[in-house]
Order: structure tokens, then sequence, then C-alpha cells
């Protein structure tokens, strides 16, 4: 039986704030390591919690599941979680779930950190 | 509309597999003319339906069978005016009238699948199967909002020939 297929996920202090890129597609099968990435870094509470979903090229359900928990979560630690990056397809999703209006949505991550 | 499928794939229901689903259906969209966005939303509707078969129907068993068929819908002229894509599978029933979105207002992880097969789809219809599983039949239409650039009015393509199954038609 083949194993699924994992995501790649970097984590970067930036100073001003913390910066996850996830790269690839966050479906069913990336959602839970993406879960547990973004749960490690919020414990740490920091200050800004930007996700790069530049290189994500395909988000569902799953996917945004996983970030309304980080959004929530980021609440309770008074962080402040920034999305950044989303082309048009994944931006599509988010409008259809009307979830756009929901996270503080930037255009890359220099915005973000300058926010 | 012939009853037999154009084309009709039995998968198991392993996460594994649903790329290779999302990209048959998002091939196939391409081709009758759907426009990119309308292509990726057709495929999204599709995971969206199989990864809550194998989460809520078949409780996450990896063995489970689902059948995926997909029909051309006739347009104008005898070109394709959209794309009949139905899924079914031998996992548990449930009340169709008990599938729905949940509300929007309440933001909260989950149940947003069903919301968004109803919103990307011009049809969706869950039934329940003669003796066991479920059906899902999903219908998205070719319009102005979700046709390819290159399709004409009539749904024929720019290579000339007019044809809705001209196979030049988005090369």
């Amino acid at each position: 039986m083949p194993e699924p297929s994992s995501i790649n996920i970097r984590v970067e202090d930036r100073g001003n704030g913390t910066v996850v890129t996830p790269e690839g597609e966050i479906g069913y099968e990336e959602a839970p390591p993406f879960r547990n990435a973004l749960r490690r870094v919020s414990e740490q509470r920091p200050k800004r919690l930007i996700v790069d979903l530049a290189r994500v090229e395909y988000m569902n359900t799953p996917g945004l599941a996983t970030l309304v928990e980080a959004l929530q979560m980021a609440k309770k630690n008074s962080t402040r979680l920034i999305l950044c990056g989303l082309n048009d397809k994944v931006r599509a999703i988010f409008e259809i779930a009307r979830l756009h209006k929901v996270f503080e949505i930037k255009g890359t991550v220099d915005e973000s950190l300058a926010a | 509309m012939s009853d037999r499928p154009h084309i009709r794939i039995e998968m198991v229901s392993n996460p594994l597999y649903l790329s290779g689903a999302r990209e048959l259906v998002g091939s196939v969209a391409r081709r009758l003319g759907f426009s990119e966005l309308a292509c990726g939303q057709i495929a999204l509707a599709v995971d969206e339906a199989l990864c809550n078969i194998i989460r809520h129907g078949y409780d996450r068993r990896p063995d489970g069978p689902i059948w995926l068929s997909l029909w051309p819908v006739p347009g104008d002229n005898g070109s394709a005016g959209g794309l009949k894509i139905v899924l079914e599978d031998e996992a548990k029933q449930i009340d169709p009238s008990a599938i729905r979105g949940r509300d929007l207002d309440d933001v909260k992880p989950g149940g947003l699948g069903v919301h968004i097969i109803r919103e990307v789809m011009d049809e969706a219809r869950y039934e329940k199967r003669d003796g066991h599983g479920m059906k899902l039949t999903m219908v998205k239409k070719i319009g102005p909002d979700s046709s390819a650039p290159g399709r004409t009015a009539a749904g024929g393509s720019d290579c000339g020939c007019g044809g809705g199954s001209c196979l030049d038609k988005q090369e």
C-alpha cells in the first residue's frame, strides 16, 4: 500500500513575526501535518504569524479548516495571523466560503511584516 | 443523452487518489470548453465530494469502492453545454435532506464542503442508492461566466470546424 504524500513546510523567524511557508497542495492528506506545524508555531505565541501561501497550488476545505483553527488559536494567544501570497484559485475558495473577510490577507510576506 | 457514461472509473476510498480524480475531471472540463477558473471549481467540487465520502461515508476506511462517471451535457448545435458528474459509493446511507452546508456566518472549522459543492455547481443532488450507498449527481453548465475565452457563443472552437466535439478546442 503506497503511503500518502506529505507537504513541505518551512518555518522562519523574521524578528517581527514567524513566517510559515507550506509548499504544494493542502488537501485531505496534507492538512494534518500543516495543522501540526501551525500549532507548534502558535504555542510559541509569536507577535505575528504569517502564512505565506505563494507556493500553494491548490487548497480545499480541510486546508481552510486548518487555517480557521489557527485563527482561533491565534486570537486566544493574542497573535496576529496574516495570510499572504494567495493565487487566484486559492483566493477563490476563500471567497466561496466567505472567509476572505474573516482573515487578514496581504499580498506579500514583506507587506505582512510591515503591517 | 445516452445513459452510458462517457467516462466511468472505479477507485478506492484512499485519499492518495484524490488528486488523480481531480485532474481527470478538470482535464475533461477543459476539453469541453470550460474556463480555467470553472475547471478548478468543478475539480474542487469533486474533491470535496470525494473527501466527504472517504471521511463520513466510509469513516476513513481506505478500501471502499467509489464510482466516478462523466457525461457531457448537450448544448446548442450539438456542442457540449456542460458536464454531468455522478459519484456513487457503497458507504453508509444518510437522509439526503440532512446533507446541508453550514451557516457561513458561524466561523468554525469543518462543514464547508457541501456548501462549496452547492455554490460552484449548478445542480447537486444527493440520493440513496438501491440497497446501500449514496449517489451524488452534479451538473455544471457552460455559461458566459464559465466558458473558456476561445469558445464561441454556439459552443464551437477557434479552429473553424464549428463542432462542439472538436478535439482542437483549447489547444
